[in-house]
């Protein structure tokens, strides 16, 4: 199946500005980054968690801690198929008591952030988990809000959005791709 | 790649390379969980594991049992005693039970070679060979080729000395082609009674002294000697045995400062290695058997996982 880039929907300068912004609801939301740390779901989760660290460290002056997460264990679709790459997850810091904001690329059905719930919680009980994603593309399957959305984008179930990230794809962009027909 | 091309794990004859590769990779990820505090993932929920081991063992069955559960698959042990077996089933009748019971993999131990092929040919259900008679124990070598790379950092080039009882030894068959594969360097060393005929067929290097190709070693791997079978056993005595085979500190000082001890286990201490070698930070028994979880739970996860019932993708 062939696609076509229908839309870009955010360049690289939205793309910081959005999270600029986001970083500073997550700071405004919680009172600052005391109790606070970030955890991307890989791999573009993780590149935009910590390029939101990077921003909240700037405005408050104090690092905030960032871990990854790979959910590939606990998806609910294991009997249809396998991850095409498991990574490592890595958690360097104590989640109890702490509030997690799970960060993603993009938020679709609601079953990655699901799993990324479930995944946490074995590491811990924290006090709470907030969610932040770069695009809200919507259709979700499972009751699941973020709080912190860098662009809602309405699209179709039959399209795709792309997340480029200059630190895995060498570009920063957001497109909307649809399919066309492949002669 | 993100798949097995096999279905089974009888022998290491079933595995590619990359599969291999795959299995070590994916055996990392499981590592970190089994450091977790909650060492339970929701995985495998859902899917039965039987083990079914018609020959005793306690760590190789243990291992598997742990690692169904730790993906939370419903794991069900099944001994030789206590199975229709003693009441004279054939093993096609015991796989067609377990078929019509609908399991999704079992496990064999058995002490007949060619007994995990049997129960594969009868059913749909994966088969993992946990140990078959002086064949294959393919899982024991992917968990030590598991423990090397960890230690060494590396495979490729490694030269793995195999010492013991070569001929009736099932670590061995399967561990020398699992080290080919990878492109390590696999010695066997015994004394020539327990050597088999022809070890180029086993395609590894021979020797008969240790102490003549200790030096070039990264890896010395001891084997048990069968207490077991102790009656006609090949060599004058087990003190004998341990003057000549045995790893013990001297032996340690005369290898490379970086070479390690491996061990399936269980040991005979004294015997293949003195307890000084066994309780010594150039000792990695205790890492393989951490690592058997792990490799068990990647062996699960990646026969179980990605299977088409039907169901769109």
């Amino acid at each position: 199946m062939a696609y076509r880039t229908k839309a870009v929907v955010m360049d690289g300068p939205a793309i910081d500005r959005a999270l600029t912004r986001i970083a500073h609801e997550i700071l405004e939301a919680n009172s600052g980054s005391g109790a606070l740390a970030l955890v991307g779901i890989v791999t573009r989760g993780t590149v935009v968690a910590t390029r939101l660290a990077e921003r909240i460290e700037r405005i408050e002056g104090s690092p905030v801690p960032v871990g990854t997460l790979d959910i590939s264990f606990y998806r609910d679709d294991v009997a249809m198929r396998l991850s095409p790459e498991v990574h490592r997850t890595d958690i360097p810091f104590d989640v109890e008591e702490r509030t997690i904001v799970l960060v993603d690329d993009v938020l679709y059905t609601g079953r990655t952030i699901r799993a990324a719930m479930d995944a946490i919680m074995d590491y811990g009980r924290p006090r709470s988990i907030q969610l932040a994603v770069l695009v809200d593309r919507g259709h979700r399957e499972l009751p699941i809000r973020a709080d912190y959305v860098g662009k809602n984008v309405p699209t179709a179930r039959k399209e795709r959005v792309t997340v480029m990230l200059s630190d895995v794809d060498g570009a920063n962009s957001v497109d909307i791709q649809e399919e066309v027909d492949s002669e | 790649m993100t798949a097995l091309s096999t279905r089974h794990i009888m022998t290491m004859d079933d595995l590619t390379t990359d599969d291999i590769m795959l299995i070590l990779d994916t055996a990392d990820s499981f590592a970190e969980v089994n450091e977790r505090r909650i060492k339970k993932l929701p995985t495998l929920r859902g899917r039965t594991v039987v083990n079914l081991f018609l020959e005793p063992s306690t760590r190789t069955r243990t291992s598997f049992e742990i690692a169904a559960k730790r993906l939370s698959a419903d794991a069900i042990n099944m001994s030789g005693s206590a199975s229709a077996t003693v009441k004279g089933e054939s093993l096609r009748d015991t796989a067609a039970t377990l078929s019509a019971m609908a399991c999704d993999l079992i496990v064999v131990r058995h002490a007949y070679a060619g007994a995990p092929q049997i129960l594969a040919e009868c059913m749909d259900t994966h088969v993992v060979n946990g140990g078959d008679g002086m064949h294959q124990h393919p899982t024991q070598a992917l968990l030590d080729l598991y423990t090397i790379r960890r230690r060494a950092g590396r495979l490729e080039g490694l030269t793995v000395g195999i010492v013991g009882d070569i001929s009736h030894s099932r670590v061995a068959g399967s561990l020398v082609p699992a080290l080919r594969k990878v492109g390590a360097h696999p010695v066997v060393i015994a004394p020539p009674t327990l050597l088999p005929a022809r070890p180029d067929v086993l395609g590894a290097e021979a020797a008969t002294s240790l102490d003549d190709v200790l030096p070039g070693l990264d890896v010395a791997y001891m084997l048990r000697i069968q207490m077991e079978r102790a009656e006609g056993m090949p060599f004058p005595s087990l003190r004998e045995y341990a003057r000549f085979y045995g790893m013990n500190a001297e032996r340690l000082a005369a290898a490379r400062p970086e070479m390690f001890v491996m061990h399936p286990g269980p040991m005979n201490r004294g015997v293949e290695v003195s307890s000084e070698v066994a309780d010594s930070p150039r000792s990695v028994v205790l890492d393989q058997v951490n690592a058997g979880v792990a490799v068990r739970m990647a062996v699960m996860y990646l026969l179980l996982g990605g299977e088409d019932h039907g169901a769109a993708a």
